[in-house]
């Protein structure tokens, strides 16, 4: 038996199957499947999902919606995350659980509304004022999907933070064979949330890792919301010293988890000099090319990463062992090769790269390793 | 807290003084807001005031309700969000005429919607907060540090916007009205959208550049030409409970599951073969290839389809890529197919670089009709239909034909898949008139 189906499928339910309740996008190619799904679907659970105005509104309704006790997505493309922007600010700021999910296309601006891309690597990372850290995940096959978006769940939900799921056109439109047992049924935690009756204040910056319980609005214990530079009782504040608390405390609650959110797929075998490296959809073609190379004897060694952010460092050092060269494929202008090389000064970094609209090709993949 | 414990608060206000400009027009519309809330009575821990950004937007602070400050020109879409999630909230939102403008299309939507919301407008012609520049609702020739000259922009008239557009309760007057907090109560006891406009002074800025007072601000409505008082008072289905009654239909039935397929007849393929179907939209390019991958399926083997259409969908070119494989697909593009099937000029035009990289081992099927492309693969010209065949299922037909010259699945399997989908008949007639 069989599945016959597409990586947005796979989002979806992962995303039900979560616990999502709240549900807003505005239309865009290719993400738009995921809007008409979960506009059919959450109703049935007793979910709420919309069509907003527009992509700013979207993820206002859902950021509203987290903080009344919902489980929120929303889904976009590209030029949706550049209206996202100052919204994914206050996310972070405001300690918002918060799914996002980019179904990349190629370019800038409009840029190929059908054509595959992986050029928002960077951009979900950096996509909004202050430079503060997002966690964002990317599933390596439609399948993979589903257990992402699991975790995206989770993880948004215990670090009340805006977590990315960054997929792309290929891998969410190619409708493709699944074997079920492939769906990762991954825990989903849920936020800690304040006790009623005992002293609260909406946000704590000590200990600066440790995420503050939430109360909802609408709970009997009245709480406080901003997106303003804010004291813990969520004041707004110009006092350094709470100022500087405020700012470590969420830098602190990503960066100091980063063994916790790290996550790839390591193929390494002994004796390998060649490293490949490809996340997303690309992970395809790599997959591909390490079967070939290693049916031609050659040794290779592949890295998937599923965390693109954090990098997974670790599992990045632990594969570099005895590689004296590194090879990263991506539809964009060679962006996560970039992470590579900050991880691996001392070793050749090669970039492969695509920006034609098609997938970059286990053959281009192979010769890079001659 | 269980729904009938009912707390009655001499105030919903904290102990904290505004930090308003002495005169200014916020304090006394906050003041109006308590009052208000103190005479609807309404749990203090079912309210929530959503807060804009500017001075208006430092209002949530001053009172013991839940509060949410978000973005600027961005709070009726918290506010919508939080409403959606929880219907049984009364959520007031304290805007700026700023927030307004920026903000102009969620106001439109919200009104339109009739999402349950009141809109409390602190309108006092500039932005306040970052130094009295113009906004939406600056009245023409007014001074601005914007419009130094006089503002040359007609003013936008939100009530009579958010009126035309649907909401159900809207009021306009100013900070000095007595009548304002039973006009705000009467507000938040309407179900669905409602705004009230209040003209107010921003001492700081717009008196200092423009002769303005208590006086000349009442008359303001009068020389805009814009309706003063109650202007629209009209129950109308409020959204979020329209919403939970509209899916109360659904509510329960079974998720959509992905289709699943099982295996019927296991066929064996020494390696991956890919082939791709090129029409036009319309000519069912992409179903016709749907049933032969999932022909496929049924035959126990691992199928990627990958399509290539331009936005408009129902004109141009259509193309389906089709891998088929004994194992797992890793790479679902295609470099080289080893076949094409070539429906369409369209299909033809878009084939080109194709058909290039293909060698003498690859071979082209071309749809009766159709001229023979140049390609170093070896090029079959398909014989039109012995029986007759629908002009839409001329894709099926050629695909088809294909299929049984490429030897590439039993004409039991492609029966089968026929079988499962829809158009069954059509579809098996197709495939019969191919396979005569
Ligand atoms: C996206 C964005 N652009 C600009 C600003 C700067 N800003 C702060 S307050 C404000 C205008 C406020 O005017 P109004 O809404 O009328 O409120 P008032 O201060 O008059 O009460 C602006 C433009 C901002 N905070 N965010
Ligand atoms: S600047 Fe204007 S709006 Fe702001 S507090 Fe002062 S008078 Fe009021
Ligand atoms: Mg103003």
């Amino acid at each position: 038996m069989r599945e016959w189906t597409d990586g947005s499928t796979a989002i979806v339910r992962g995303a039900l199957h979560a616990g999502c309740t709240f549900f807003a996008g505005y239309p865009i190619t290719p993400a738009s499947p995921i809007l008409m799904s979960m506009l059919a679907e959450l109703p049935k659970t007793g979910g709420v999902a919309i069509q907003a105005e527009d992509e700013i509104a979207a993820i206002g309704m859902c950021i509203g919606a987290a903080m009344s006790g919902a489980r929120a997505m929303t889904a976009t493309s590209g030029p949706g995350i550049s209206l996202y922007s100052e919204n994914l600010g206050l996310a972070i700021m405001g300690e918002v659980p918060l799914v996002v999910v980019d179904v990349q296309r190629l370019g800038p601006a409009t840029g190929g509304a059908t054509t595959v891309g992986q050029g928002d690597l960077q951009f979900v990372r950096w996509g909004t004022s202050g430079g503060f850290p997002v966690i964002v995940l990317a599933p390596s096959t439609a399948a993979e999907g589903y257990g992402v978006t699991r975790r995206a769940f989770d993880l948004a939900e215990r670090f009340r933070t805006p977590v990315f799921v960054l997929t792309d056109k290929e891998l969410s439109l190619t409708t493709t064979t699944v074997d079920p047992r492939a769906y990762e049924s991954v825990p989903v935690g849920a936020r800690v949330q304040h006790a009623v009756g005992q002293p609260f204040t909406p946000y704590h910056y000590e200990p600066a890792a440790a995420v503050p319980p939430i109360a909802h609005v609408g709970d009997p214990t009245l709480v406080r919301f901003t997106g303003s530079t804010h004291d813990e009782r969520a004041f707004l504040t110009k006092d350094p010293a709470t100022v500087g608390k405020l700012n470590a405390h969420l830098c602190a609650k990503i960066d100091a988890h980063a063994a916790e959110l790290e996550w790839a797929h390591s193929d390494l075998q002994p004796g390998a000099e060649t490293l490949l490296v490809a996340f997303g959809v690309t992970s395809g073609a790599l997959r591909q090319a390490v079967k070939n190379l290693r049916a031609n004897g050659r040794k290779v060694s592949s890295l998937v990463p599923i965390s693109v952010w954090p990098v997974p460092e670790r599992a990045l050092a632990a594969a570099l062992q005895g590689v004296r060269r590194v090879v990263v494929a991506e539809l964009n202008p060679g962006l996560f090769a970039r992470e590579v090389r900050l991880v691996a000064p001392n070793v050749e970094v090669v970039s492969v790269t695509r920006m034609d609209g098609e997938l970059v090709s286990p053959t281009q993949i192979e010769e890079a390793c001659r | 807290m269980s729904d009938i414990t009912v707390t009655k608060l001499a105030s919903y206000r904290n102990q904290t003084p505004y930090p308003f400009c002495p005169g200014c027009g916020h304090g006394p519309i906050l003041d109006h807001l308590n009052k208000a809330l103190v005479k609807a009575a309404i749990d203090p821990a079912k309210v929530v005031l959503v807060s804009d950004i500017g001075c208006s937007g430092l209002s949530d602070q001053y009172f013991a309700t839940h509060a949410f400050h978000g973005l600027h020109g961005r709070s009726l879409t918290y506010a919508t969000g939080i409403k959606l999630a929880r219907p049984e909230l009364t959520v007031i939102v304290v805007i700026g005429d700023g927030g307004t403008g920026i903000g102009g299309t969620h106001l439109l939507q919200a009104a339109r919607r009739n999402i349950g919301i009141t809109v409390l407008v602190f309108d006092n012609f500039n932005f306040g907060m970052t130094g009295g520049q113009h906004s939406v609702t600056t009245p023409k020739g007014a001074k601005t540090p914007t419009t130094p000259l006089g503002n040359l922009e007609r003013p936008l008239d939100l009530c009579a916007t958010v009126a035309v557009n649907g909401a159900s309760y809207v009021w306009r007057g100013t900070s000095f009205d007595g009548e304002l907090s039973d006009r705000i109560a009467e507000a938040i006891t309407t179900p669905g959208f409602a705004l009230l406009d209040v003209f107010e002074l921003c001492t700081a800025h717009f008196v200092e550049h423009n002769t303005m007072s208590k006086s000349t601000l009442l008359e303001m409505a009068g020389r805009l030409g814009f309706e003063t008082g109650l202007i629209r008072r009209q129950p109308r289905p409020e959204y979020a409970a329209a919403y939970r009654e509209a899916m109360a239909g659904v509510r329960g039935q079974p998720l959509r599951e992905p289709r699943r397929i099982p295996t019927l007849q296991p066929v064996s393929l020494a390696r991956p073969f890919r082939l791709i179907a090129a029409g036009s939209a319309g000519g069912k390019v992409r179903s016709a290839t749907r049933l032969l991958a999932e022909a496929a399926v049924l035959s126990g083997l691992w199928v990627t389809q990958r399509e290539d259409y331009p936005v408009t969908v129902k004109s141009g070119h259509s193309i389906a890529e089709l891998v088929i494989a004994p194992e797992e697909v890793l790479y679902t593009g295609i470099e080289r197919p080893d076949a094409m099937v070539l429906l369409s000029a369209d299909g033809i035009k878009k084939s080109g670089a194709m058909l290039k990289v293909m060698d003498q081992h690859g071979r082209v099927f071309v749809a009766p009709g159709l001229p023979a492309p140049p390609t170093a693969a070896a090029v079959e010209p398909l014989p039109a239909p012995a029986v007759r065949v629908e002009r839409d299922h001329m894709g099926l037909y050629a695909l088809m034909r294909a299929v049984r010259a490429l030897d590439l699945l039993p004409r039991s399997a492609l029966e089968a898949a026929a079988q499962r989908g829809g158009r069954a008949e059509a579809n098996l007639a197709t495939i019969a008139a191919a396979f005569a």
